[in-house]
């Protein structure tokens, strides 16, 4: 593909960023020989959210047969996030310790998002204290309507948070960024609790 | 190839010096959620020239590259970063970066530098280059939430008091001119854009001129002019403060250069 050709066809009026096409979607290969594999990393949990595991994160993305063996694929959320080295580890062991030999590739595309968090994956986080992601960034910025006279706007139309404790949607952005690279900081307007929110990515 | 490999390192070493300046705010920032947001922006930063780096690494088999040489062995003239992004977070041209920081150059330079990677990540996705493509799909979505919380600065310092006003405008003044670097022609570009892996910035000229005089506009803030001087750090000629940078970051690894996590 010509690169000059997509980049002079971009015509981007304030309030549009450019965004990626949709990523399929977990492919989780059900079948019989790797359903082994599958149920063992179910006991494989995020290292910074210890109620969900990496399939219902969307981190792991495979289990098949490649050139040289059994492999497991898991893909990184942020690309800097201190968390990655730590899952992969956490994978290796939880293999090595059930006597599977397999290895463990980290891949990057397509990009992890986290519309592939599952929905059981997402109430186990509400349920935590964290609210979940609403949508994904790139259709928050579709989605986004611009209005000319406001200029208050920001650049992407704000997602409503519902409360993790209570059920409000009644709540602000106090910060952007949160404790870690994945989440914001909210606060609950009517029960007046702080919480995070799992950013859309 | 060797052109191919330096486009690489430009966007690495963009990356990495920007979120090098940025985490000099790590417990020093205005209020504690801006303390947070700037790490954070370190930590994406980092990552993607990580990520870069490693390409590179791989790319060149040489057996001579790896992630930490890159980032912590090679020099000043090495370096092919925007001198925007080596500045340090002041308007007042003085040898070094310790003293009073500034917080509007730290937003209007975030600002400058997001609205132009959100466009160069975007097209860089499609790239012919696999690996670069993946890392830019990843980068995109970290630059664009960057973007965004830079250009609420903006307004908010814009059309707030008269003081954040006069600040941030002077840190437009201050910062335009280096811009005028993103526009101009480099061999590695020239490269990169004729393999089809790479983009020049020059393409996104007006996407980002757009982005930038609506955003001052809405935040009551004058456009300045950029002209002067046109700055070369892509090319390798660098500002005297990229020097100090080096120092701070490289300073351990290089007195432990055996030393592994």
């Amino acid at each position: 593909m010509s690169m000059n050709a997509t980049s002079s066809g971009l015509t981007l009026p304030l309030g549009t960023l450019p965004c990626l096409p949709d990523g399929p979607l977990a492919q989780i290969q059900e079948t019989h020989e790797y359903h082994f594999v599958w149920q063992l990393l179910e006991s494989v949990t995020d290292p910074e959210i210890p109620v969900v595991n990496l399939r219902e994160m969307g981190i792991l993305r495979a289990v098949r047969q490649g050139p040289q063996g059994l492999e497991v694929v898991i893909t990184p959320t942020y690309s800097g996030c201190p968390a990655m080295g730590q899952m992969e580890d956490d994978v290796a062991d939880a293999l090595s310790r059930a006597g599977v030999a397999a290895r463990v590739i980290t891949q990057l595309a397509p990009a992890w998002s986290t519309d592939w968090m599952t929905s059981e994956g997402r109430e186990k986080l509400r349920a935590y204290g964290i609210a979940p992601p609403v949508k994904s960034a790139c259709a928050a910025a579709a989605d986004a309507k611009v209005v000319a006279f406001a200029p208050r706007k920001g650049l992407v139309e704000r997602e409503t948070v519902a409360c993790p404790q209570c059920g409000s949607v009644n709540t602000t952005e106090i910060s952007h960024f949160g404790s870690t690279a994945c989440k914001a900081l909210y606060r609950c307007l009517k029960c007046m609790e702080p919480f995070d929110y799992f950013k859309p990515y | 190839m060797a052109a191919y490999h330096d486009y690489l390192l430009h966007l690495a070493d963009n990356a990495l010096i920007l979120g090098q300046r940025n985490a000099e705010w790590c417990g020093h920032g205005p209020i504690l959620e801006e303390d947070l947001a700037l790490a954070n922006n370190s930590l994406d930063l980092i990552g993607q020239a990580r990520l870069l780096y490693q390409h590179v690494a791989t790319v060149r088999k040489d057996g001579k590259s790896s992630e930490d040489l890159l980032a912590y062995f090679r020099d000043v003239p090495d370096f092919k970063n925007y001198t925007l992004v080596e500045l340090p977070h002041r308007t007042a041209i003085l040898p070094t970066s310790s003293g009073d920081r500034d917080y509007a150059v730290t937003i209007a330079r975030n600002f400058l530098y997001n609205a132009l990677m959100v466009q160069v990540w975007g097209a860089l996705a499609a790239s012919t280059d696999a690996q670069l493509a993946a890392i830019a799909s990843k980068s995109l979505k970290e630059v664009q939430y960057h973007l965004r919380h830079a250009h609420d600065w903006v307004l908010r310092l814009g059309d707030g008091t008269d003081e954040s006003s006069r600040r941030i405008q002077a840190a437009f003044d201050y910062l335009m001119p280096f811009t005028q670097e993103f526009w101009t022609a480099s061999s590695m570009e020239t490269a990169a854009v004729k393999s089809g892996a790479g983009v020049e910035a020059s393409a996104f000229k007006d996407e980002w001129d757009v982005m930038v005089s609506d955003t001052l506009l809405a935040a009551t803030l004058q456009v300045p002019a950029s002209t002067g001087f046109v700055t070369t750090g892509k090319h390798g000629v660098h500002s005297e403060h990229l020097g100090f940078v080096l120092a701070e970051m490289q300073s351990l690894a290089r007195a432990h250069p055996e030393a592994v996590w």
